[in-house]
């Protein structure tokens, strides 16, 4: 096969080549089938369910009638105040928790880089150990060390600093956050910066950079791939946090994730939840396609 | 050029070691290389050529000794301030960045003014001919153009010593051979040393005006290329710059060496009686004779002629003297005699030919 595609390929005339990379094509085709069939069966058609449903009306009884279409629950989107404020905190933390990520992460990953190869595989190794436990449990895990009469408060109250009101605040959230998704951060960044030929930092020292300048004309723009991509792998999940916010954060700090469930569970609003969540998967779509469009297509 | 304590010296090691680990890799050197000449760092891999160049550039800093840029003392000092800039063996051009910002680099992070910066750059890219190619990225120039645009980034800051890692080592023979006379010229147009590591002996007998070589960590000979090929300091250097022949031998007096099968030849040294040597003979030093013939000045061996190769320009032959084969090497003149495999003939050398080295 190999040796006849070679003897076509030299003597080739266009529809030869033509037919042969149609033939290309499916087979790739062909070897995708399964991705394809799992991305239309577990996320395209259910959210075409979602759109068809924010357009549906709910009735008296908390069900939904699909008939009526209306625009209702997105007009609601605009003049309810609540998801304003629910939508406005749940960017905000979703930021914080990026930027907070990206700081703790980018030096952890350098140093990474700079270790030998045995190291750097056990550090790695480190980086994902967290994943062995199930995330649910990890979180429950930290209510108990915030906890009114955790670790945490004992700690401070043996310091004389008083008992601690972390849990259920806006900061609880962040640090569960912060704690879940920084290997989402690390990874990526460390796959950047490892690539990074260690000779041009040392050429920008000697071409009279200091460590600062070098940092800043150098290593970041080179590891630039790796910021977005893994600022994209925090920030998204961030968003759309549910478990989170819900064990660690409390009645007055409810995020965009809690208010869906809400609408479906709670408030029987299908149409409303619907509209919420359509809203939220396209504000996520829009980030990532603003990123990659400003990092290139070097992921 | 030599003498060096004339001058002032531009770069000064005084016993200067550095140890990774266990690895000694530059075993307690002294060095002094003068103000506007061309030094060559010579020998084979893993002799500590890059490390040295990298503790002068401040990459790496001695383990122990002092290490001085114009009479200051900069053991420790970071590379950024040092006046000596860098050509990297993989030359290290930022990808991310075109070759005019490349070039400006060094500038920018000193502060000078934008424009000033620019114009600077220009010239430099215009000085290693590379004008108009500005806005490429250093992927899209060959590597002949990316050596050249190393060159201008570090030319363009105008340092004091120019440091170059075996710069010309990824070029074919004939960019290299361009290359290494217009690295000569450029040298010597704008007056300041070069420190140039090669492992290419030939190298670096046509471009310096002198030579550093080093085996294991170890400086084994400094000196002009001249002082070098005729009158190595031991074994090692004789044998690593050009061809030789190393006949084994004890010295009988200061003027006799008895060879291993217990010729004895003339040959000036003065070590003690007894202590083993070999006789360096270049091959295009010894010339070779029908045996029998009047052998009147010099010494000779006999032998037989095991091979002969045309070179062209030149006709060499391994004799055979039994306990060891000697390359002699004859210009191919009309008038000189032609020898073929076979023939019995006697190899002679003048005197002065030889040198006396010990392991
Ligand atoms: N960072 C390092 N860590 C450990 N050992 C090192 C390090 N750098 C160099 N060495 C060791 O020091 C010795 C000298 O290395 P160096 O790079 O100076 O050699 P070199 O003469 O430049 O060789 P080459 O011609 O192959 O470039 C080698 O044995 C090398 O393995
Ligand atoms: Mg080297």
């Amino acid at each position: 096969m190999t040796t006849l595609d070679h003897v076509v390929g030299e003597v080739a005339t266009p529809e030869f080549e033509h037919a042969n990379e149609q033939l290309k094509r499916r087979r790739g085709f062909l070897m995708a089938l399964p991705a394809y069939a799992y991305l239309v069966v577990f996320f395209a058609l259910p959210l075409v369910f979602v759109v068809i449903y924010s357009f549906a009306t709910r009735n008296r009884f908390g069900g939904t009638d699909l008939a009526g279409w209306n625009l209702d629950s997105y007009q609601r989107l605009f003049t309810d105040d609540l998801v304003g404020t629910i939508l406005a905190r749940s960017l905000w933390l979703a930021l914080l928790t990026t930027v907070i990520c990206l700081v703790i992460a980018y030096p952890f990953a350098y140093y990474m880089s700079t270790r030998p190869e045995s190291v750097r595989n056990l550090m790695l190794v480190f980086v994902m150990i967290p994943f062995w436990t199930n995330f649910l449990v990890r979180n429950y895990a930290w209510r108990v060390i915030l906890g009114t009469d955790g670790p945490l408060s004992q700690t401070t109250e043996f310091l004389g600093l008083g008992p601690q009101k972390y849990l259920f605040t806006s900061t609880a959230i962040v640090l569960g956050m912060v704690y879940g998704f920084l290997p989402f951060m690390v990874l990526p960044l460390y796959a950047a910066i490892e690539r990074i030929d260690h000779g041009l930092l040392e050429a920008a020292r000697d071409l009279y950079g200091t460590g600062v300048q070098s940092f800043r004309h150098v290593l970041l723009p080179l590891s630039m791939p790796g910021v977005i991509a893994g600022s994209i792998l925090v920030f998204v999940p961030s968003l759309g946090a549910y478990v989170t916010p819900e064990i660690l954060g409390g009645a007055k700090t409810k995020l965009l994730g809690s208010h869906i469930v809400t609408q479906f569970l709670e408030a029987r609003n299908w149409p409303f939840g619907a509209a919420l969540s359509f809203v939220l998967m396209a504000v996520m779509l829009a980030t990532t396609i603003i990123y990659f469009r400003k990092g290139g297509r070097t992921l | 050029m030599s003498d060096v304590t004339t001058g002032s010296a531009a770069v000064e090691l005084r016993n200067v070691t550095k140890r990774f680990d266990e690895v000694v890799a530059v075993d307690a050197i002294d060095l002094t290389i003068a103000d506007g000449e061309f030094f060559a760092l010579l020998g084979p891999s893993g002799c500590g050529k890059t490390t040295t160049l990298r503790m002068i550039a401040g990459l790496e800093f001695p383990t122990e000794g002092s290490l001085k840029i114009f009479g200051d003392e900069v053991g420790t000092l970071p590379p950024n301030k040092r006046p000596v800039n860098t050509v990297f063996q993989n030359y290290a051009l930022f990808p991310h960045m075109n070759v005019l910002d490349n070039v400006a680099f060094g500038l920018k992070m000193q502060g000078v003014d934008k424009h000033e910066a620019r114009s600077r750059a220009q010239e430099s890219i215009g000085l290693v001919q590379l004008g108009g190619m500005e806005k490429r990225r250093p992927s899209q120039l060959s590597g002949g153009q990316q050596q050249r645009v190393a060159l201008a980034r570090a030319l363009v800051n105008e340092p004091k010593v120019l440091l170059l890692d075996e710069p010309l080592g990824a070029l074919d023979l004939k960019l290299r051979q361009e290359m290494q006379s217009e690295l000569k010229s450029l040298q010597q147009e704008l007056g300041v040393s070069f420190v140039f590591v090669t492992h290419d002996q030939e190298e670096a007998l046509t471009m310096s005006d002198r030579i550093a070589v080093m085996d294991k960590g170890e400086l084994l000979q400094v000196g002009s290329p001249e002082q070098i090929y005729e009158h190595p300091a031991n074994r090692f250097v004789a044998d690593f710059i050009g061809q030789t022949n190393l006949l084994e031998g004890t010295v009988a007096d200061h003027e006799t060496v008895v060879l291993s099968n217990g010729t004895r030849i003339a040959a000036h040294s003065d070590l003690a009686a007894g202590s083993a040597v070999a006789l360096s003979l270049r091959p295009e030093r010894a010339s070779l004779h029908s045996r029998g013939q009047d052998v009147t000045d010099g010494a000779n061996v006999d032998g037989v002629v095991a091979r002969v190769t045309y070179l062209g320009n030149a006709l060499v032959y391994i004799v055979n003297l039994d306990w060891m084969e000697i390359e002699v090497r004859d210009e191919n003149n009309p008038g000189a005699d032609r020898f073929h495999e076979g023939d019995e003939v006697s190899v002679l050398w003048s005197t002065e030919s030889v040198s006396v080295v010990t392991n």
